[in-house]
């Protein structure tokens, strides 16, 4: 179980080329992620549509590998 | 899915106003992210029915394809999934969750 950080960043970057990404491991165990993304794919989406492109971009990783990945995101 | 999972879920949207399936119960969440919501949710004072998705795994599998949404917790308003807990957390602070669920 766990995802690394640059694994995570990497997976939104290649989703998201213009993705600007803050990645904060919150306790220290690559397990429990919180995330700020700004990107310009997010605008005019709605924040769950938002969250699923990041979620996509995490190839189910999410809920599975990762556990937990609180998300920030931003209209770039 | 399975239609009798679906049918399951689907039940519950339909004779829950406000539902949130969760780790845990209302009175004892097993996880943060269901506590932050029970929390926002007891502090809004409204009623709504906890599903504890640990207590069934077909609806722990179920719900995170009919929302198309990987993570527990989900809150249903109106039979409409309204997000997980970040989302949830942002409409409360803005106010936009109390204009859903009609609190002035």
């Amino acid at each position: 179980m766990g995802l690394k950080l640059e694994e995570i960043n990497s997976l939104i970057k290649k989703a998201m080329p213009d993705a600007e990404v803050t990645i904060e491991d919150l306790a220290g165990d690559e397990n429990h992620y919180s995330a700020t993304i700004k990107s310009k794919a997010f605008v005019g989406k709605s924040k769950i549509e938002q969250h699923k492109m990041v979620y996509k971009a995490l190839n189910g990783k999410m809920g599975n590998e990762l556990h937990a990945l609180a998300l920030n995101t931003i209209e770039g | 899915m399975n239609e009798n999972v679906k049918k399951k879920i689907e039940d519950i949207v339909e004779k829950n106003e406000i539902c949130l399936f969760m780790k845990g119960t209302p009175e004892v969440p097993q996880c943060g992210f269901s506590l932050a919501i029970v929390n926002v949710l007891k502090h809004l004072k409204v009623n709504f029915k906890g599903i504890n998705v640990l207590e069934d795994g077909e609806i722990r599998e179920g719900i995170k394809e009919y929302s198309d949404w990987p993570t527990i917790p989900q809150l249903y308003y109106k039979k409409k999934f309204l997000g997980g807990c970040d989302i949830v957390k942002e409409m409360f602070e803005k106010g936009e969750l109390q204009k859903i669920l009609y609190i002035k």
